[in-house]
């Protein structure tokens, strides 16, 4: 099934279907060392250098858990709102597959660590909350290079190259229950729930959270049925969605194809579907010959997990403040509308201006550089704000320096670009392309005067009493000192000189 | 016969050879060369190993020597020789299991208990022969043909450790390493006519144990004394942090006990189940002349019904293979082993399964197929389900016989030594060796085979199994310890000195 | 208790899950073997086991757990010293049909 899928109009298809998702969201723990083993979770070591007999499956080596993965679950499942499970056990899920040592990967079945929670999702000022179905622990697969053929890729490769040092890294699975009742938004509540689930793993010190590098995988579930069906839709399983924009448009994607289909009279194929970042396009993955049959048990070489209550009750009590308490304590703070802040947190602001806020920037202007010329800066580039070559510290100096005079917003804007592209901090910017405001008289009025000696007919007009008219002398003034004066403080010595 | 003579050395005991050593009367070296030289003289026959380490063996005695003669203190094993079962991993050998597709393959690293071994000053000489991957009791499911037994060389050695077995009751070595998942270390002791201890489930550690049934697999001792097992024991056991089933509990005083032999007072419970039909007369005419001698040191014996007993052997073969299709997925020719038919145009899926249908026997082929099948959705709670609740209602069968006696009895095994070959094709007749080991495999608790005599109808060793809660391992030696005393004071000298052929302690290999 | 008993088909079924090339000869013998021990095994059905826990562990402990702490890895040349194939410093398999 590799034949372009036809579509039809979003609008459309949310108009005749409901749209029910699910998403299950992977989530490489930040542990200083793998899941059953001493080895590190370093990226970028050599290939097979950090692999030992454990992770890498040699026959007679034995796993054992570790502790900070346990807790570290533990926190994502309390700050979900999940129960912690009393007792759990892990579970061997059995296929085989060459990038797992074992032909097993060690997960959790039927009864993960934490179950039953949810998490509270604002888009456009509408709060939906997301079911957390199950968070539990497994671990990761080693990584291959495909050799050969036209593309780099899996199909058509002549052979296969395998590194095994992300071979039993601890992975947390999110799963959330299907989230009914977005309507139009579901593709934006995905992206928001990726988003704040991203932000909430990452307050908690627990992961990364780096899409690019594979530590945050989004597989997405998409069904739809007619309005007033009683069941719901076929799903489709789209996997490995790399970037919070593609989880949106994964989504999107699979509203309009599989509107088509039903449009049509055909019926949606459950199946897995891998996600174009390129065309924005889902395709069906290559189906396996046969079902899957894991044949799920309990894992023999490990001994259940039963937290203790008092272990949970300390891990509750370490809990840092949660993205959603910060927003609300923010907004207060910053005399924000919820509004204002949805509208921060979904442009990936808010971090970088409470951090510029802090570095001692006012709440109004921090938002106003982010907001505005960086955010411009961003969408030009196509780049999150936050990988921007710019700090807070430096938009706050910049800040600064507007408040305090020494910059106008011409000239900040001019600092900032500078900034990004590498130039250096504001104060060395600032002096090595001469930007500061002339703030002297002296200086400004050789200007003002050789301006008006340039426009006697102007000059004529103010000294008439027509003031409006000072605007083209300021003009002048600004352009020889190529913006650098005080605009402001040029009308006043203008009018000074005339009036 | 050979008619090469044996070094008084290669008779002695493992505490005695110890003993030696520590005094400087004989250095480890000389022990261990001298076991090399039956080795070479006897194994041509029995074939036990499947790799001799020469010249490592001799560089452990050296070092034994050395460290003797610097003064630094010796472990109570130091300077013995022993058999390593070629299951457990180690550095500077092959490890094999007995299989074609692990054929050469050199682990980098070494088993728990290998290195505690080592640490002892324990001589490894080699690995011994086994069933492929531990699934057997005769090891005709080797890759590298099958041991014979040495009382008489067209038998078998039992299994699966019967490298280890026969190894120690041909004079190979006083000491081996067995492992011990049905029955393993016990039954083959029990047919070699020595004493095979399974420890409690945790007390020895498996990591560097290729796998065959995680939850039931346990390292323990084969030796040719009650007292050398309880030594062995101790050098091997206590807690390890590198597997997660180990059990952080101080080591049960096994040689004390050993040493004790003594069952005055002590209740001892007859296992009823354990009878009747399929039970050789005279596996059974020694077990209850066993019973009626533990009556005569002023034990107190009891028939005791363990009604689920009769299941054990459904449920372990339920158990068993189940986890074994999951613990030998690995062996797929990707990462280290035998690679079937990789020329380039074949998937890694198609090499694995090439790979798979050479490198195991039919055993290995047959357990895989039956715990995937076990473990099969829609078929897993009738069969592996049903299985371990089985596994629960014999545990507890266990614990109300252990509320009762302190320790129970019954045959080791229902048959002596078969012939090679008989068993051969007929899994389901191969199985019922382990008829009687399994339940202390499933309820994971102590068991140890002690000599009890001959079966008049074919001279060939009985054993008697005694069994003990978990982590009273020290229990099954103190009335071990008795038995082969009292029997050897009847016997006028150890069961292996009845004996014929390999297993005969004279130079002539006649009996006494 | 229900009749047990497995087919051909289901053996050539458990020998693909199980990545074992059999010939039709194995799939033959293979079949009437593993026929007659499920039908030994199934007698575990026999058993009244209602409301008994299944157990899965010989002894039982719980929350066995390491620090969070590194450990000496193997050499990459440690590794890779038994692999079939290696390229790059790593292990090289044959090509692989599906995704996962």
């Amino acid at each position: 099934m590799t034949q372009v899928a036809a579509l039809v109009a979003y609008d459309e298809a949310i108009a005749r279907y409901e749209p029910v998702i699910g998403l299950e969201t992977h989530v490489e723990l930040g542990t200083a060392t793998k899941m059953f083993c001493g080895c590190p979770t370093r990226f970028g070591l050599p290939p097979n250098s950090a692999v030992c007999p454990v992770c890498l499956g040699l026959p007679g080596s034995l796993p054992v858990a570790n502790r900070a993965a346990i807790e570290y679950t533990i926190r994502i499942g309390l700050a979900l709102n999940c129960s912690i499970a009393s007792w759990c056990r892990f579970a061997r899920k059995n296929y085989f597959y060459p990038d797992m040592p074992k032909n097993f990967q060690i997960s959790q079945y039927d009864e993960p660590l934490c179950t039953d929670g949810w998490i509270d999702v604002t888009v456009e000022g509408q709060t939906f909350r997301v079911g957390i179905e199950r968070v539990h622990l497994e671990e990761d697969t080693g990584k291959s290079l495909h050799v050969g053929g036209a593309t780099g890729r899996i199909h058509g490769a002549d052979y296969s190259l395998v590194d095994y040092n992300r071979a039993g890294i601890p992975l947390v699975e999110v799963v959330t229950k299907p989230v009914a009742a977005t309507g139009a938004l579901a593709p934006v509540v995905a992206r928001a729930y990726v988003t704040d689930l991203r932000d909430l793993l990452r307050a908690l010190d627990v992961s990364d959270v780096r899409m690019e590098e594979g530590s945050l995988r989004c597989d997405v579930n998409t069904s739809l049925a007619p309005y007033g069906a009683t069941e719901w839709g076929t799903r489709t399983e789209t996997k490995n969605v790399n970037s919070l924009r593609s989880v949106e448009r994964a989504v999107r994607f699979e509203i309009e194809r599989q509107a088509a289909l039903l449009d049509a009279g055909q019926r949606v194929v459950q199946e897995t579907r891998h996600f174009h970042e390129d065309t924005g396009a889902t395709t069906a993955g290559r189906s396996k010959e046969e079902a899957q049959d894991y044949r799920y048990f309990p894992e023999p070489d490990l001994v259940p997990v039963a937290p203790p209550p008092e272990w949970v009750d300390e891990i509750r009590a370490s809990l840092p403040e949660l993205p959603a308490a910060r927003r609300l304590r923010l907004q207060g703070e910053w005399g924000l509308t919820k509004l204002d802040m949805t509208a921060l947190a979904n442009a990936g602001a808010l971090d970088l201006v409470a951090d510029t806020v802090a570095a001692g920037a006012s709440p109004a202007d921090a938002r106003k550089w982010w907001l505005g010329e960086l955010a411009r800066h961003a969408n030009e580039l196509g780049v999150d704000l936050s990988t921007l070559s710019i700090t807070p510290a430096q938009v706050a100096r910049v800040s600064e320096l507007v408040a305090s005079g020494s910059l106008n917003d011409k000239l900040a804007r001019q600092v900032l670009d500078a900034v990004l592209a590498g130039e250096g901090d504001p104060d060395k910017v600032i002096e090595a392309r001469g930007l500061a405001v002339v703030s002297d008289d002296a200086s400004l009025l050789a200007a003002v005067d050789a301006a008006i000696a340039a426009k006697p007919d102007v000059a004529a007009k103010i000294r008439a009493g027509k003031t409006a008219a000072a605007d083209a002398v300021v003009g002048a003034v600004m352009k020889a000192t190529k913006g650098r004066a005080d605009a402001a403080r040029v009308r006043e010595l203008i009018l000074e000189r005339l009036t | 016969m050979a008619a090469v003579e044996p070094s008084p050395l290669t008779r002695m005991t493992a505490a005695q050879i110890a003993a030696a050593v520590a005094a400087g009367d004989v250095s480890a070296v000389e022990v261990t060369q001298a076991h090399l030289d039956r080795i070479a003289s006897v194994d041509p026959d029995v074939h036990a190993f499947l790799h001799v380490a020469g010249l490592g063996a001799l560089a452990a005695a050296e070092d034994v020597d050395r460290k003797r003669a610097a003064g630094e203190p010796l472990g109570p094993l130091a300077g013995v020789p022993l058999a390593l079962k070629d299951v457990m991993t180690t550095e500077d050998m092959p490890t094999t299991c007995g299989s074609k597709i692990l054929a050469g393959w050199r682990p980098p690293y070494d088993a728990t208990v290998t290195r505690r071994l080592r640490d002892a000053g324990v001589v490894i000489l080699g690995k011994t022969n086994m069933d492929e991957f531990a699934m057997g009791s005769s090891t005709e499911n080797s890759a590298y043909g099958p041991s014979r037994n040495p009382w008489n060389l067209s038998l078998v050695p039992g299994g699966s450790s019967g490298g280890s077995s026969a190894a120690v009751a041909a004079y190979e070595a006083p000491l081996g390493i067995g492992t011990d998942t049905g029955g393993s270390i016990r039954q083959p002791a029990a047919v070699c006519g020595i004493v095979g201890m399974k420890p409690t489930y945790g007390g020895s550690s498996r990591y560097g144990l290729v796998a065959f049934a995680s939850s039931l697999d346990t390292p323990g001792p084969l030796a040719r004394t009650v007292l050398d097992a309880a030594l062995l024991h101790e050098a091997i056991s206590g807690h390890d942090p590198h597997d997660s089933t180990s059990v952080d509990a101080p080591v049960p005083s096994v040689v004390a006990a050993a040493r004790q032999a003594d069952v005055s007072g002590l209740h001892i419970g007859v296992v009823t189940e354990f009878s009747g039909d399929g039970y050789q007369s005279g596996v059974q005419a020694r077990f209850t002349e066993a019973v009626e001698l533990l009556e005569s040191l002023g034990a107190k014996v009891a028939e005791v019904s363990c009604p689920h007993f009769t299941y054990a052997l459904p449920a372990y073969y339920l158990i068993a293979p189940s986890e074994c299709s999951s613990n030998l997925a690995r062996f797929d020719g990707m990462r280290y082993g035998l690679r079937v038919g990789d020329d380039g145009s074949r998937s890694a899926d198609e090499v694995m399964s090439l790979t798979r249908a050479e490198g195991f026997g039919p055993e290995v082929k047959r357990r895989i197929m039956l715990g995937t099948y076990a473990l099969s959705s829609g078929y897993y709670d009738a069969y592996y389900g049903k299985a371990q609740q089985v596994r629960t209602l014999i545990s507890r069968d266990f614990d109300a016989a252990f509320e009762q006696v302190d320790v129970l009895v019954s045959p080791t095994t229902p048959t002596t030594a078969f012939p090679i070959g008989e068993r051969a094709d007929n899994p389901m007749a191969m199985y019922l060796a382990d008829l009687c080991t399994i339940p202390s495999n499933l309820a994971g608790n102590a068991a140890i085979s002690v000599p009890c005599g001959l079966a008049p109808e074919d001279g060939l060793p009985v054993g008697l199994q005694i069994m003990a809660p978990v982590l009273a391992d020290d229990r099954t030696y103190r009335v071990a310890a008795a038995v082969e005393a009292a029997f050897e004071q009847r016997w006028g000298g150890p069961l292996l000195a009845q004996a014929n052929g390999l297993a005969a302690p004279n130079p002539d290999g006649g009996s006494r | 208790m229900a009749c047990m008993s497995i087919t051909r088909n289901e053996v050539a079924h458990l020998a693909r899950l199980s990545r074992l090339a059999l010939t039709d000869a194995e799939l033959d013998h293979f079949a009437g073997q593993l026929d007659q021990i499920i039908g030994a095994v199934a007698r575990v059905q026999e058993v009244a086991a209602e409301g008994i826990p299944p157990m899965t562990h010989a002894v039982p402990v719980v929350n066995v757990f390491r620090d969070d702490a590194e450990e000496p890895c193997l050499t990459p040349e440690q590794a890779l010293s038994g692999a079939p194939a290696t390229e790059q410093s790593r292990f090289r398999v044959p090509r692989i049909l599906t995704e996962e």
